[in-house]
């Protein structure tokens, strides 16, 4: 495995010349490991708390103070290793990369340089590329400063500690739609192993895209590192746009405009990148090893015991609901958006009995839900009913207690309020109706006057009798039984009850 | 009651006894600090009140009937690169002045719970860095034997209220020597244990794999006892060891079978007649309590003190990378940037050994540097670290000199940073290898009509604390060199 050659590369057509271009990109990806407490202390860590209200001695990095790895985060580390298929290392090491800067309490930043506990691995694409990853390593983040509030800088040290892991693939994506579906994959590995939220918005996924950009079959061109890359969206419009301002200045032919080695920034609002740091602004990181941790062993029976926790993976769990659950490739697809729904799904499936209605409800009742303005919650943790009542609600609508026009009623009802559906269902009236007499009254009654209809039936058409059922429905308020009704229709036709 | 005169166990039992209580041996302890100790510049500052009312605490304690720590109602002095809640930690430095620690190490943690009474900070050279106390951005401080010289350093303060009888024990830090320096210097007792042996959670760290909290005493049963207390691990240093509480030697006086190596590069030719034959002279006393006396060789000595400013400076450049004005401490606004403010923070707050030190080590570490430097110096370390293991395996315990001089008068060696480097030469291979090693007093020079202490050395192999220690009170059994006291504190 290996990039794809310059010829099978699709590339991008300079909209000047008409030239191919091939683009060659990597991602350096950095995603906040979902535990309880940061990397090297005992603070607890929550996104959106007050500013430094989430801090130790530790996190100011008090005089005398020292770190202590957080074994929960290095169990997360791996799991996520894992389930890239990575090689993860028995011995590891960390080193301190030292810079100043406000938000960085140390002076320091404890990382991994030259042996991180994992390299290999990689991530397929939906086209079923593989990308490799070079390595993953750990660190720590940085706390978080902020200069548009009046004319002091100020320093939040809530994320200062907040255990990272930085994923770093080959330059073998090809296309700024390579880097967006790689990331997409990426995502979905990291959330199903259970190792983070991946939640650009909160920070939790960050990445740096380098790029360049050569000739078919030459050599490649000077690489850019673009940051500030704040959703895949813009990854994708970065990616693009830099793509085609490298081709531009290379087509220039003035190699005053050539690509420089520099990190340049995106600015969502103008979709264009400008210079951020050139490559003489490079720090010198003094990179050595961290004399306060010991080397970090992981032994054999910590790896195993990680690979036994690890969640199953997403295009596993989708495979099981297509071959042994009985669900479409589509609604299979719609289930495992993430893992909080595949769960929910899985759940639900397990409690009513059925994994088809299941899917059914959720998919089409409990996500619309979800963007209902009428219906508070926004995700599936808000909502005030959990996959039992969905269950219940579901095993009501199998049992003939209520229909589905009736049991979608409720489980609105339901979402709105959070009363369980056997309630819901008497204090709404909509328990379906069940009783012969009653049913076959109204049968009598839609049936009045109805001769065409009648007549059909009798020719053999059945179906006409489909004219009939909604008038009973509405007669009986939505609660009868609609098959219930159809049947009694056509016996009374058939029998002659009806003239 | 002269409680002075006391060891630290003394003073333990003769309040455990009802003979004292703990309120009279602070308060003579404070007493002493403010006369003799001010004018030796021992203290940075003293905490009273809550000494006091710690040892009120003990006496009420006692007074009920419960059951008090080993070393109820004992003085103690802290150096001032130790984090004790509410002591004004300031490293000796600007950039630290009026800083408060939040919170408490764990070695202080642990002797405060036995009973030991915290009585104050001392003063040091600014974040340890120094061989003669000098580097303290609060001035020097000065030796109980004669007042012009130097107590040694950089745990000056702590060495000099020691042998000054103002506390019985005090916590100093050896990185290089900073601890064994000063006890030879002043005539005490000083322990640097093995690296990890005792926690450094709460030390203010100088250079991280080399620091260890090496207490002086007059006796060694009272450090033996303060290792007892003070070691063993901490969940709060991943660098601490894995294992217990120190276990100490065996009660008998006696040597028997103890192999004792005399490495020959520790006694070269020009060294100090004196210093030589304080060494020859223990050595006989060491055959007479039953020792064995070896010749051994370790034959990378010359290479510890350049390995030495490599190692120490590079993880001082990193580890004071943290006073940059922005959380505490100093800050200097410089030209209202924020690297205006921490350029101008550091150039204002740190002295210029410090600063030569961040500088010698971020040039060390730099990328196109690293391999010849640091690379290098962690490659000559091992090969130090190997020097001993060869040595042990026909030795028990290593002796030699702890400094090549006495005590040196205040402003000899500040012209030239190298000479005062080379102060380092005997003590910083045990650093460098992370052995246990003791000063212990063994011997006086004459110095225009002046004596001062000579200081001898004995090296352990790694863990082997208690048989450093056990060696250190077989040999203060035989000699009468640490009972004698400065004429100021006659």
């Amino acid at each position: 495995m290996s990039r794809p050659t310059d010829d099978v590369v699709t590339g991008v057509v300079s909209p000047k010349t008409g030239q191919r271009w091939i683009p060659v990109l990597g991602i350096e990806v950095h995603c906040q490991l979902k535990t309880e407490t940061k990397l090297f202390s005992q603070a607890p860590y929550r996104f959106g708390a007050e500013p430094n209200t989430r801090i130790t001695a530790v996190c100011t990095a008090q005089p005398g103070t020292l770190p202590v790895l957080n074994e929960a985060a290095v169990a997360l580390a791996v799991r996520a290793a894992l389930a890239l298929g990575a090689n993860v290392a028995n011995w590891s090491k960390f080193d301190r990369k030292n810079y100043f800067y406000c938000d960085l309490p140390k002076g320091y930043q404890i990382t991994q340089f030259d042996q991180p506990y994992c390299t290999g691995g990689g991530v397929t694409l939906p086209s079923g590329r593989f990308v490799r990853l070079t390595r993953i390593h750990m660190e720590e983040d940085a706390g978080k400063a902020i200069h548009d509030r009046g004319p002091d800088t100020l320093v939040d040290l809530n994320r200062a500690g907040v255990p990272l892991i930085e994923i770093v693939s080959e330059a073998d994506l090809c296309s700024a739609q390579e880097a967006f579906d790689y990331l997409t994959s990426l995502k979905e590995t990291l959330q199903f192993a259970g190792a983070s939220d991946c939640d650009m918005e909160k920070g939790s996924l960050r990445c740096d895209v380098n790029i360049s950009v050569h000739r078919p079959g030459e050599k490649w061109g000077t690489k850019v590192e673009l940051k500030n890359l704040n959703s895949f969206r813009n990854v994708m419009a970065a990616t693009e746009f830099e793509i085609l301002r490298q081709i531009e200045a290379y087509e220039s032919g003035d190699p005053a405009r050539f690509p420089v080695q520099e990190t340049r920034a995106f600015d969502a609002g103008s979709g264009r990148t400008r210079t951020m740091r050139s490559k003489e602004d490079a720090h010198d990181y003094r990179y050595f090893p961290e004399p306060d941790l010991p080397p970090l062993y992981l032994s054999p029976e910590f790896l195993q015991a990680q690979a036994e926790a690890l969640p199953e993976s997403a295009p596993n769990r989708r495979q099981r609901y297509v071959e042994s659950m009985g669900l479409s490739e589509y609604d299979a697809g719609v289930l495992t958006a993430t893992p909080a729904l595949a769960r929910w799904f899985e759940e639900t499936a397990r409690l009513c009995g059925s994994p088809k209605d299941a899917a059914n409800w959720i998919s089409n009742e409990v996500l619309r839900a979800l963007s209902d303005p009428e219906i508070e919650a926004r995700s599936l943790e808000d909502l005030p009913v959990g996959p039992d009542g969905v269950a219940e609600l579901i095993t009501l609508v199998l049992s003939g207690r209520v229909n589905v026009p009736g049991g979608r009623e409720v489980l609105r009802a339901m979402l709105k309020t959070g009363k369980r559906a056997g309630a819901l269902l008497s204090e709404l009236g909509l328990e379906q109706v069940n009783d012969e007499a009653q049913l076959e009254a109204w049968c009598q009654e839609a049936l009045v006057g109805k001769d065409k209809v009648i007549a059909d039936v009798l020719a053999g058409k059945d179906k006409a009798v489909g004219a009939l059922v909604g008038p009973v429905m509405k007669a009986s308020k939505g609660k009868a039984n609609p098959q219930v009704v159809t049947e009694i229709l056509l016996r009374l036709i058939r029998s002659g009850a009806a003239s | 009651m002269a409680h002075e005169r006391k060891d630290a166990v003394g003073l333990a039992r003769a309040i455990a006894a009802g003979e004292s209580s703990a309120e009279a041996a602070v308060s003579e302890a404070l007493e002493r600090a403010r006369g003799l100790g001010a004018r030796l510049a021992c203290f940075l500052s003293l905490e009273p009140d809550g000494a006091l009312a710690r040892a009120r605490e003990l006496d009420r304690a006692r007074a009920d009937g419960r059951a008090l720590g080993p070393l109820a109602g004992v003085p103690i002095a802290i150096k001032a690169n130790m984090a004790t809640e509410g002591f004004e930690t300031n490293c000796a430095s600007r950039i630290l002045a009026g800083y408060r620690a939040p919170y408490t190490a764990t070695f202080v943690q642990r002797l405060v719970d036995a009973g030991a009474v915290p009585i104050g900070v001392t003063n040091m050279d600014e974040f340890a860095m120094g061989s003669s106390g000098e580097n303290s951005a609060f001035g020097p401080a000065m030796n109980p034997w004669d007042e012009t010289r130097t107590p040694g350093g950089s745990s000056s303060g702590a060495a000099a209220a020691v042998a000054a009888g103002i506390v019985p024990i005090a916590l100093g830090s050896d990185t290089g020597g900073s601890v064994r320096q000063p006890a030879a210097f002043c005539g005490i007792q000083g322990f640097k244990p093995t690296y990890g042996r005792v926690s450094r959670y709460g030390l203010i760290a100088f250079a991280s794999s080399l620091d260890q909290v090496s207490p002086f005493a007059r006796t060694v049963r009272d450090l033996e006892l303060v290792m007892e207390l003070m070691s063993g691990a901490d969940p709060m240093d991943s660098s601490s060891l894995p294992m217990g509480p120190m276990r100490r030697g065996p009660d008998t006086v006696r040597l028997d079978g103890l192999r004792i190596g005399l490495p020959k590069e520790y006694l070269p030719d020009g060294l100090d007649g004196r210093v030589r034959g304080a060494v020859e002279a223990a050595a006989e006393t060491l055959r007479s309590l039953g020792a064995e006396v070896v010749e051994v060789s370790l034959p990378h000595t010359d290479a510890a003190i350049p390995c030495y400013y490599v190692v120490a400076t590079a993880e001082a450049s990193s580890n004071l990378a943290r006073f940059d004005g922005v959380r505490y401490g100093l800050r200097v606004d410089g030209d209202g940037s924020l690297a205006g403010m921490m350029a101008a923070t550091r150039e204002a707050g740190f002295g210029p050994e410090v600063k030569r030190r961040i500088l010698l080590g971020t040039y060390v570490l730099s990328s196109g540097y690293y391999d010849a430097w640091y690379g290098q110096a962690m490659k000559v370390r091992r090969l130090l670290r190997r020097d001993f293991d060869r040595a042990f395996e026909s030795c028990d315990l290593v002796l030699g000199p702890t400094s090549p001089t006495p005590a040196f008068t205040l402003g000899e060696k500040t012209a030239d940073p190298l000479t005062m480097y080379l102060n380092d030469i005997l003590t910083a291979p045990a650093s460098l290898a992370g052995l246990p090693a003791i000063s212990v007093p063994g011997g006086f020079a004459l110095e225009n009509g002046t004596r001062l202490p000579l200081g001898l050395q004995l090296v352990g192999p790694p863990l082997e604390d208690g048989r450093v220690l056990h060696a250190a009170r077989a040999f203060e059994s035989a000699t009468s060199f640490h009972s004698e006291r400065p004429p100021l504190f006659a």
